[in-house]
């Protein structure tokens, strides 16, 4: 708890952004060289998937952000409603665009990966049905969120919607996956979890780990917008009191 | 508890006096469930394969569009701050507004559907199956969107934001509605799909009033 209060002044969460910003920067970017260079040359291609399976190192990592990126809304929409917490809105604000974008990079990469393995863009797949309604809550938030002229409103309603929307996804996702096996799928999507050969976990994970460090960065940046987008909003306002 | 009470009949009370608002929306149902034969052709089996979807659907929307009224009337004409300041849980005022517009569309809905359903060719069990799920999955619509009404109250464009929110929340519903409609259909037993409806309806119960009367207060402050 003690490192929240520390975090809660936005002006010291500035400073201590500022700071890690360039190491952070260095590491996202050498993740990304190492990350690459196992993804597209190091790694052998599938026998059955061919090249496309280099596909899989953006497309899955993405999907699982994307799904830890709402789970972050929803524990900053608990800190924001119990505790107030200052700066939990604002990370909110700023997270929510990047957990939608990178859905989004999920549903096209895997529609990419799915027109040469599958023979279409788009089946009506359990796992791609609720990763598309994952993305259609984010987009919810995002729309409540800017939906009012009194930001504090926007962030404790969508902060509200965050919960709910963490508490529905288990329901959505197996009622989708029930709603699949009732119509008998095309066909079904096989990433074997545990049987995956070393030569495609390495770079996945590598793959992983570096937009991950992407996925903080970015939030990291946006959330020091936010607070300079306040600081001048607050500034035009006794501006124009002031004239 | 009498407050509940309290509340429940005087929001069936404001219907009873303008019974025109309830018309509307469950004319609404029925010309946009016309329009899909006229749009997918007057094919007799196409038509009994989708109706359980398309009557389903209709039933969301219908239900969505009479939802974005729900508070703000209270809110513009300071009934809200009232029933914030009253010595009962907001939560349960919360509950007889969603409980209130359940009978007046939930209900007529779920009555209405069948007579739908025979036009598009529905057989006698699955228009039994169809009455039932609307009856057990309706209260659940109410409730997400009474939530998404909540959240939406005093936001700029209210109305499409509230179908934003709500109908990504409402796909269990759906799935387990229209499902059962099509088990039904096959000649298997859909009580497994009602309990689930049921039990999505409990979650709802459960969960929305607390969420609705957290939104509440805040567009009250």
């Amino acid at each position: 708890m003690a490192d929240l209060h520390f975090l809660a002044n936005p002006a010291r969460f500035r400073r201590f952004s500022q700071r890690v910003m360039p190491s952070l920067s260095f590491a996202t970017g050498l993740a990304f060289l190492v990350g690459l260079y196992f993804a597209l040359v190091q790694s052998p291609p599938d026998y059955q998937q061919g090249e496309t399976v280099r596909i899989m190192f953006v497309h899955v990592p993405s999907a699982w952000l994307s799904m830890a990126g709402y789970a972050l809304l929803a524990v900053l929409g608990a800190s924001l409603l119990v505790w107030r917490h200052p700066l939990a809105a604002l990370v909110a604000r700023a997270a929510a665009p990047v957990g939608a974008c990178f859905a989004l990079v999920c549903l096209i990469t895997g529609s990419l990966w799915g027109r040469p393995m599958w023979g279409t863009y788009w089946v009506w797949d359990a796992r791609l049905t609720s990763m598309l309604l994952l993305f259609f809550l984010y987009l919810g938030h995002i729309a409540l969120s800017r939906a009012y002229d009194d930001p504090d409103r926007g962030d404790r309603a969508a902060a509200i919607l965050a919960l709910i929307g963490a508490i529905n996804l288990p329901i959505i996702k197996f009622s989708v996956d029930w709603w699949n096996t009732l119509h008998q799928p095309a066909s079904v999507m096989k990433l074997g979890g545990p049987s995956i050969h070393p030569a495609i976990l390495t770079p996945l994970l590598w793959m992983a780990g570096s937009l991950l460090l992407l996925f903080i960065l970015l939030v990291l940046v946006r959330t020091e917008t936010e607070i300079d987008r306040r600081r001048l909003e607050i500034a035009e306002l006794s501006a124009d009191q002031a004239a | 508890m009498s407050g509940f009470i309290a509340l429940l009949a005087r929001d069936l009370h404001l219907v009873w006096r303008r019974p025109g608002d309830v018309a509307v929306v469950l004319a609404f149902f029925v010309v946009a469930t016309v329009l899909f034969p006229l749009g997918i052709g007057p094919e007799t089996n196409l038509l009994a394969r989708i109706a359980a979807g398309v009557l389903w659907c209709a039933a969301l929307f219908a239900s969505l569009l009479s939802l974005d009224r729900l508070f703000v009337a209270d809110y513009e004409d300071g009934t809200l701050d009232l029933l914030l300041l009253a010595p009962w849980p907001l939560e349960l005022a919360a509950l007889a507004k969603c409980a209130a517009h359940w009978i007046v569309t939930g209900l007529p809905l779920a009555i209405l559907a069948p007579f739908l359903g025979i036009a598009f060719g529905l057989d006698r069990s699955s228009l039994l199956a169809l009455a039932a799920t609307l009856l057990v999955g309706t209260p659940t619509l109410s409730l997400i969107g009474g939530l998404a009404a909540a959240l939406t109250l005093g936001a700029r464009r209210s109305g499409a934001l509230l179908a934003l929110l709500a109908l990504p929340l409402c796909v269990p519903t759906l799935i387990f509605g229209a499902g059962a409609v099509e088990t039904m259909a096959i000649g298997k037993n859909f009580t497994t799909h009602l309990a689930i409806l049921g039990a999505l309806a409990l979650v709802a119960l459960a969960t929305t009033p607390w969420a609705m009367a957290a939104a509440l207060r805040q567009a009250g402050e």
